[in-house]
C-alpha cells in the first residue's frame, strides 16, 4: 500500500471526489491563496498546505478563496449545500467557530429535522485543532465536544492518513453537515492509504490493538500517545487495548463497552478543556452501562481548565503525554 | 552424536515476518514425537499457527517459555533421541545461542514490492518472488482473497524458480472491476495476464475459486501447464456455503467480518486482528462490493456452483493432485471425492484454508507433485 502523509491523503480525498461529482467545491480563507493580488494565483493552498494543487486542477470556479469573512463563507457554503452542491469549506481553525456558529449550529444542523425529514445539507465543514504548534490561545483549541454536543452535525476527528482519507470521502458523500477536525501536529505524519478512493463509515471505532489489562480510548493526535504508553505498560506485563473512536457524533459506544467488559479499566485521553469534553462523556456512558464490569474507576486525562498557553514551555507541560497515560494505567493496575 | 540433535526453530511464515511469540506448546519434554508432529504454537502479527516438528525423536528441551517473543531462526527447543547425554544437549543450546544472529535466517532484507501490468484492459497486481530458472509456479487465490492468502506458500516454494501469485479482477490491488464470465472469464484474464509477464508454462496452484480458474486453464491450454495442485477448489460439486459468501458480502464491521471468517479456518484462533481489519479495508475500496456482487452472481447464482468441472478430470494430461481441509465449512471436504484416492490428500485439522492452516504439508506435497512433473 502506499504511503502518504495525512496532508496527502486529504488532498487527494478532496481531488478525487472533485473528479468524481463536478458538484464538490472547496471554499474558504487562502485556499489558493492569491486571489486578488498579482502574481501566483495557487499561492498558499490553505493555512496547512492542504487543498494546494486543487485551484490548478479545477480552476476558479471550484476552489474559491473568501475574504476574512466566516459568517458570510460557511453561510454561503450551507446555502449552497441546501441547492444541490457538496461544498468542502475549510475554516482555518476551529477557533473561529465563534464567528460562524449559528450557520452551523442553529441552521446547517436542523434543517434536516425542522424540515419534516425532507431537507439534505451535504456540507463538510474541514477545520484544525489541537496545541503544539506555538500558535497560542486564539489558535490552539481542541473543540470537537463543542460541535459533539449539537444534534444534526456529524463530527470527524481522524488519527491516521488512512482515516484521514476514508473518512472524508465519507464525508463528502453524506448527506448532512459534518464537521472535520484536523489535528495540526499530524498533517506531516506518514501512514499507508490505498491510491484509490474508500470510504470509512462513521460510528466504527478502530482498535488499534487488544490487550486484557486496561481500555484506552484517545482522539487524534492522542491516539499516537496512548500507542507510546502502550508500548512502556507491555513491558511491565500490562497490556492495553487502544480505540479510536475515529468519529464522535455518531459515536461507537459499543466497541468501547465490550473492551471495557474484557478489561474492567478505562482510560480516555482528550486533549481537549476538563470540563464536559469527550472524556467526561464517555466516562458517563460506560459508568452507566459497564459499572457492573468496573474493576476500578474510570481515568480521564485531559489538558487543565485553562487557555492554551503561549510559553514554550507551558504549552508543554499543557498537553496530555505519554506519561500521564502511563501513570494512570498503573494506577488502575492497583486495584 | 551431535547430528543426532535437532534444533527447532523461529519459522519464517510469509515474506514480512520477522519475529514470532510462542502461545503454547503442544508436547512436554519428555515426549516421543514424530517428523510433521504439532509442536508449538505460535503467533505472528498475521496469523497463529502450529510449527511441526521438524524430525522424529525426543523433545529434550524447551527453550522458549509461551510469551517470549523471538526473532525468525531462533532457537526453540530441541529434539534429540533419548540416548544423547544430558551434556550434549546443554552444549548444542550454547552455542547455538552463540552462533545465532536474529536476521540472518530471514533472507534478503529487500522485500519483494507488488508489481503491476494491464492484462486484457484491467490492472492486474502481482507479487514475484524468486529468480531461479526452474519452471515458474502461480498461485490463485480464492473469492474475497487476494494474493497475501498465500503469504505461507508462496515464499516457501519460491526456491529455484520464480513464483508468482495474482490478485484476480475485483479483489486486492488490482482492478475493482470483474469481468463478465464466471470463471471462464477470470481464466480468460489469468491466461493473458501470464501472456504478458512472460510466463508461457507453469506449475498452477489454485485455491477455492482461484482452484477451478487454474482448473478451466489446465483444461483449455494443457500445454502450459506443468503440474496442476488444486486446494479445496470450487467446480467440484455444485454445493457451497451459500451463507458465508452473502455474509463475506455483507459484513462491514470487524464484529461482522471475524463471525464470516470463522467460516475459514478448523481453527478461529488463526483468525488475527489484521487479518480482520485488511479485509475491511479491501471492502471500503470504490468498487469492491459492485465486483464481488457481480462474481457471487456469476459463479454462485442462487447459492449454488456455476460451473461443475469434475466430469472432466479425465482430460487432465499433467500431474495432478487435489488437497482439501478435513473441515471444511465452505466447500464441503466429501467433492474431493471426485478425484481418484491417489490425487486426493484431505488433510485433518484444516478448514477451507488448508494452505495456512496445514502449510508445511501442504507446501510438501506441492513440491513432491511439481518434482515429479
Amino acid at each position: 500500500m502506499a504511503i502518504k502523509s495525512y496532508r496527502q491523503a486529504l488532498n487527494e480525498a478532496i481531488a478525487q471526489e472533485m473528479r468524481r461529482d463536478p458538484t464538490v467545491f472547496v471554499i474558504g480563507e487562502d485556499v489558493c491563496g492569491g486571489t486578488g493580488a498579482a502574481g501566483e494565483k495557487e499561492a498558499w493552498g490553505g493555512a496547512m498546505g492542504v487543498t494546494k494543487g486543487l485551484f490548478t486542477e479545477f480552476g476558479a470556479n471550484r476552489v474559491i478563496d473568501t475574504p476574512i469573512s466566516e459568517s458570510a463563507f460557511v453561510g454561503a457554503a450551507v446555502g449552497a449545500a441546501t441547492q444541490g452542491l457538496r461544498p468542502i469549506v475549510e475554516l482555518m481553525f476551529v477557533d473561529f467557530l465563534g464567528v460562524c456558529l449559528d450557520q452551523l449550529m442553529n441552521q446547517a444542523g436542523k434543517f434536516r429535522y425542522m424540515f419534516g425529514g425532507k431537507a439534505e445539507t451535504p456540507v463538510v465543514v474541514r477545520t484544525c485543532i489541537g496545541a503544539g504548534l506555538r500558535a497560542a490561545a486564539q489558535h490552539s483549541q481542541c473543540l470537537y465536544s463543542m460541535f459533539t454536543h449539537l444534534p444534526g452535525l456529524k463530527c470527524v476527528v481522524p488519527s491516521s492518513p488512512y482515516d484521514a482519507k476514508g473518512l472524508l470521502i465519507q464525508a463528502i458523500r453524506d448527506n448532512d453537515p459534518v464537521i472535520f477536525f484536523e489535528h495540526k501536529l499530524l498533517y506531516d505524519m506518514e501512514g499507508e492509504a490505498p491510491d484509490e478512493s474508500y470510504v470509512i463509515p462513521f460510528g466504527e471505532a478502530n482498535t488499534i490493538q487488544e490487550g486484557e489489562h486496561v481500555t484506552i480510548v484517545a482522539l487524534a493526535r492522542m491516539v499516537h500517545f496512548a500507542k507510546e504508553a502502550a508500548a512502556v505498560l507491555r513491558k511491565e506485563g500490562v497490556n492495553c487495548t487502544i480505540i479510536d473512536p475515529r468519529t464522535t457524533s455518531p459515536m461507537d459506544f459499543d466497541t468501547i463497552l465490550d473492551s471495557v467488559e474484557e478489561t474492567g479499566r478505562l482510560v480516555v485521553v482528550d486533549e481537549s478543556y476538563p470540563r464536559c469534553n469527550m472524556g467526561t462523556d464517555i466516562a458517563a456512558v460506560v459508568a452507566d452501562r459497564a459499572f457492573h464490569a468496573l474493576k476500578a474507576p474510570i481515568k480521564v486525562i485531559s489538558a487543565p481548565h485553562t487557555p492554551v498557553p503561549f510559553a514554550p514551555n507551558l504549552e508543554d507541560a499543557y498537553i496530555p503525554g505519554p506519561d500521564k497515560i502511563v501513570a494512570a494505567a498503573r494506577l488502575l493496575m492497583k486495584r | 552424536m551431535s547430528s543426532a540433535i535437532t534444533p527447532v526453530t523461529m519459522p519464517k511464515w510469509g515474506m514480512s515476518m520477522t519475529d514470532g511469540t510462542v502461545t503454547s506448546w503442544l508436547a512436554q519434554e519428555g515426549d516421543i514425537v514424530s517428523a510433521g508432529q504439532d509442536l508449538v504454537e505460535i503467533e505472528t502479527t498475521k496469523i497463529t499457527n502450529v510449527c511441526e516438528a521438524p524430525a522424529a525423536g525426543m523433545l529434550r528441551r524447551v527453550v522458549a517459555s509461551p510469551g517470549e517473543n523471538l526473532p525468525v531462526g531462533a532457537l526453540l527447543a530441541v529434539l534429540a533421541e533419548a540416548a544423547v547425554p544430558k551434556s550434549e544437549v546443554d552444549a548444542f543450546v550454547a552455542s547455538f545461542r552463540q552462533e545465532f544472529v536474529p536476521g540472518e535466517a530471514e533472507g534478503p532484507a529487500v522485500e519483494p514490492i507488488p508489481e503491476n501490468v494491464e492484462a486484457n484492459g484491467l490492472k492486474i497486481n502481482y507479487l514475484a518472488v524468486g529468480d531461479g530458472a526452474g519452471m515458474p509456479m502461480v498461485f490463485i487465490h480464492g473469492f474475497g482473497g487476494d494474493l497475501s492468502s498465500w503469504q505461507m506458500n508462496q515464499a516457501a516454494l519460491a526456491s529455484g524458480r520464480r513464483a508468482l501469485a495474482p490478485d484476480l479482477p475485483g479483489h486486492g490491488a488490482s482492478s475493482k472491476s470483474a469481468p463478465a464470465g464466471g470463471v471462464e472469464g477470470l481464466a480468460t484474464v489469468v491466461g493473458a495476464w501470464l501472456d504478458v509477464v512472460g510466463v508461457a508454462k507453469a506449475h498452477l496452484v489454485g485455491h477455492s475459486l482461484g482452484g477451478a480458474v487454474a482448473l478451466v486453464l489446465a483444461l483449455r491450454e494443457p500445454a502450459r501447464v506443468a503440474s496442476l495442485t488444486l486446494v479445496a477448489p470450487a467446480g467440484f460439486g455444485p454445493d457451497i456455503n451459500a451463507d458465508f459468501i452473502d455474509a463475506f458480502r455483507a459484513a462491514d464491521k470487524r464484529r461482522s467480518m471475524r463471525a464470516v471468517l470463522e467460516y475459514l479456518f478448523a481453527d478461529g484462533r488463526s483468525i488475527t486482528p489484521e487479518l480482520v481489519e485488511n479485509l475491511l479495508k479491501y471492502k471500503r475500496l470504490d468498487g469492491v462490493p459492485a465486483a464481488l456482487d457481480k462474481l457471487a452472481a456469476e459463479c454462485f447464482p442462487g447459492g449454488r456452483q456455476a460451473a461443475v468441472l469434475a466430469g472432466r478430470l479425465g482430460e487432465l494430461a499433467m500431474p495432478w493432485q487435489v488437497i482439501w481441509g478435513a473441515a471444511d465449512r465452505i466447500l464441503p471436504a466429501v467433492q474431493a471425492e471426485a478425484a481418484p484416492a491417489h490425487r486426493r490428500h484431505v488433510l485433518e485439522g484444516a478448514g477451507h484454508m488448508v494452505h495456512l492452516e496445514r502449510a508445511d504439508e501442504v507446501n510438501r506435497l506441492i513440491e513432491v507433485l511439481a518434482s515429479s512433473a
